[in-house]
């Protein structure tokens, strides 16, 4: 039986979202088979972004001009265990969109003269939230085949499916390639709460009134007596 | 030594921090005793003067990472809890005048379902934001100016000891159609007069999150020349009823209302309107308007600023579908 030159996993498939979420490490690890470099993209589901620019009218910034992006990734996270410069060529590293210049964020209308500009502010306002990570988080190797990475997930993740993408490069050329999916969702009660508004909006503002005349009471009870 | 002192200070740094709490429509995870004191704050200086305080706390909650949109929204549903409580105290006394509160009710329903249509189509087009920044520095400025040119009248007053005049004035006002006797509020005036302001005052307050207390009372004052004492109560009454209409229509089309976040708010507000009724029982009164007037005015100087200043990002990004 032919082995796969590469094979990875993540220690947990699902991170869950739960009231006292404040961001989670996930540990990526495999082994491979020989010696060899890894890199590690990770994406989060993707969506249609608008970035809107303010210009000055009247003496008033406002938002005028706004541009919009097809195929965003919600996320983008990157792990190496070398500057991924010394591992790929860049036609290699556009085409496998490693690094953050390389996402291919599609612009609705690509003649437009300003797309460039336009996305390149898209990006740094996704790093900004430390959704977009520009520096790889660093890949050990334990001995030359087991490796491993923990993978720092921010509180301010959206929910969806996200791929891990683990590439084996060698000689400047990528060998072998697995991804690996992780789930990223909401879970208990704060969970509950947010399909309930989305499912059941009218129940829910009805319900979102009754709690607040309830508490408004329960203040006046609490707070009658002198 | 200065080691272990930065290792303690970090410690308790990271045991606050550590206090998170998941806010499941706001989709942020913030410090449970920040919001608190966000609420408690402001409800401080809710008992103090009298007024909701809402137009202060919707750009603090936006100021600590809120979305606009649900700290707007949010805020209309604490609003209507601090409204129960302070309205059944005022209903106690009979200070409520419920006729000329329902005539108010009428206009700032349909005002209020304006302002969340406005809202939605604002958040489409991108300007939401912008609005929600002139409509403040256009009240706070008008509240605060009027605030303080009246605490500083009042002040003179208090050294001769004259009650307050108060005259009917007979203007274009009265010759409007539709006349209506309110007997607490001792008037005799035009029903399209309350409606009217209840229904500018409904749009601005689904606009800008706030129950518009600020605005009605002397609005009620000064427009309708309606007896003080029934003012406040009378306005809570209303309050009630509109922002509860906004929650729904909120939590309805935009999906915005945080109920945890409300109930965080609510719990701290209600405490520190308390400690603020209190405390402004022993102070000066006039002197804190003046006070108070001096914080609106800066609340509003700030967001100017901010409007005309260069801003420092002058990208928004903006995710189709709020990112679901």
């Amino acid at each position: 039986m032919a082995q796969a030159p590469l094979i990875a996993d993540l220690d947990d498939h699902l991170i869950a979202i739960t009231t006292g979420f404040a961001g989670a490490d996930v540990l990526l690890f495999g082994t491979t088979d020989g010696p060899g470099d890894v890199i590690v993209v990770v994406k989060g589901p993707t969506a249609d972004v608008e970035v809107l620019r303010k210009e000055r009218v009247g003496g008033i910034w406002i938002n005028r001009k706004g541009l919009g992006y097809q195929n965003v990734p919600a996320v983008y996270m990157l792990a190496a265990s070398k500057p991924l410069e010394e591992l790929l060529p860049e036609d290699q590293r556009a085409y496998y969109q490693m690094g953050i210049e390389n996402i291919r964020m599609v612009p609705v209308d690509p003649r437009d003269s300003d797309s460039k500009a336009f996305g390149t502010a898209l990006i740094h306002a996704k790093q900004k939230f430390g959704l977009f990570s520009d520096v790889p988080a660093r890949i050990l190797f334990i001995g030359d085949r087991l490796f491993r990475v923990n993978l720092r997930v921010p509180s301010t993740v959206p929910t969806g499916t996200y791929l891990a993408e683990v590439y084996l490069v060698r000689d400047q050329k990528v060998v072998g390639a697995q991804t690996t999916p992780l789930v990223i969702s909401k879970i208990g009660f704060g969970a509950d709460i947010y399909d309930f508004a989305h499912r059941h909006s009218a129940a829910y503002g009805v319900i979102a009134i009754l709690v607040a005349l309830f508490a408004g009471w329960m203040a006046h009870l609490a707070f009658r007596r002198r | 030594m200065k080691g272990t002192a930065v290792t303690w200070a970090t410690a308790i740094l990271d045991w606050f921090l550590g206090l998170q709490i998941y806010l499941p429509i706001a989709e942020v995870a913030l410090n449970v005793f920040l919001l608190l004191g966000l609420g408690a704050g402001v409800g401080v200086l809710s008992g103090l003067f009298g007024v909701g305080g809402g137009f202060l706390l919707t750009p603090l909650l936006i100021f600590v990472g809120v979305p606009p949109a649900v700290a707007v929204a949010t805020q209309s549903n604490q609003v209507v809890a601090s409204s129960v409580s302070g309205v059944l105290a005022h209903w106690a006394r009979g200070n409520v005048d419920v006729k000329m509160g329902g005539v108010m009710l009428a206009g700032g329903m349909l005002g209020s379902s304006v302002g969340v249509l406005l809202f939605t189509l604002l958040k489409t087009l991108g300007q939401i934001d912008l609005v929600i920044a002139i409509a403040y520095v256009i009240t706070l400025s008008g509240i605060g100016i009027m605030m303080a040119v009246e605490s500083i009248r009042a002040l003179r007053r208090v050294r001769k000891s004259m009650a307050p005049k108060k005259l009917h004035q007979h203007n274009w006002a009265q010759g409007l159609p539709f006349k209506m006797r309110f007997r607490k509020s001792r008037l005799y005036i035009s029903a399209l007069l309350p409606a009217g302001i209840g229904f500018i005052v409904g749009i601005m307050s689904a606009l800008m999150g706030v129950g518009g207390a600020f605005l009605l009372v002397p609005a009620m004052i000064y427009l309708l020349g309606m007896a003080t004492g029934a003012v406040i109560g009378t306005s809570l009454f209303q309050i009630i009823f509109v922002q509860a209409w906004v929650t729904f229509w909120q939590a309805n089309t935009n999906q915005t209302v945080d109920i945890l976040l409300a109930l965080i708010l609510t719990i701290g507000g209600v405490v520190g309107a308390q400690v603020g009724g209190r405390l402004g029982a022993k102070l000066p009164g006039e002197q804190l308007r003046f006070l108070m007037a001096i914080v609106i005015l800066t609340t509003a100087g700030g967001l100017l600023y901010q409007l005309v200043a260069h801003p420092a990002d002058l990208y928004t990004i903006v995710i189709a579908g709020g990112g679901h």
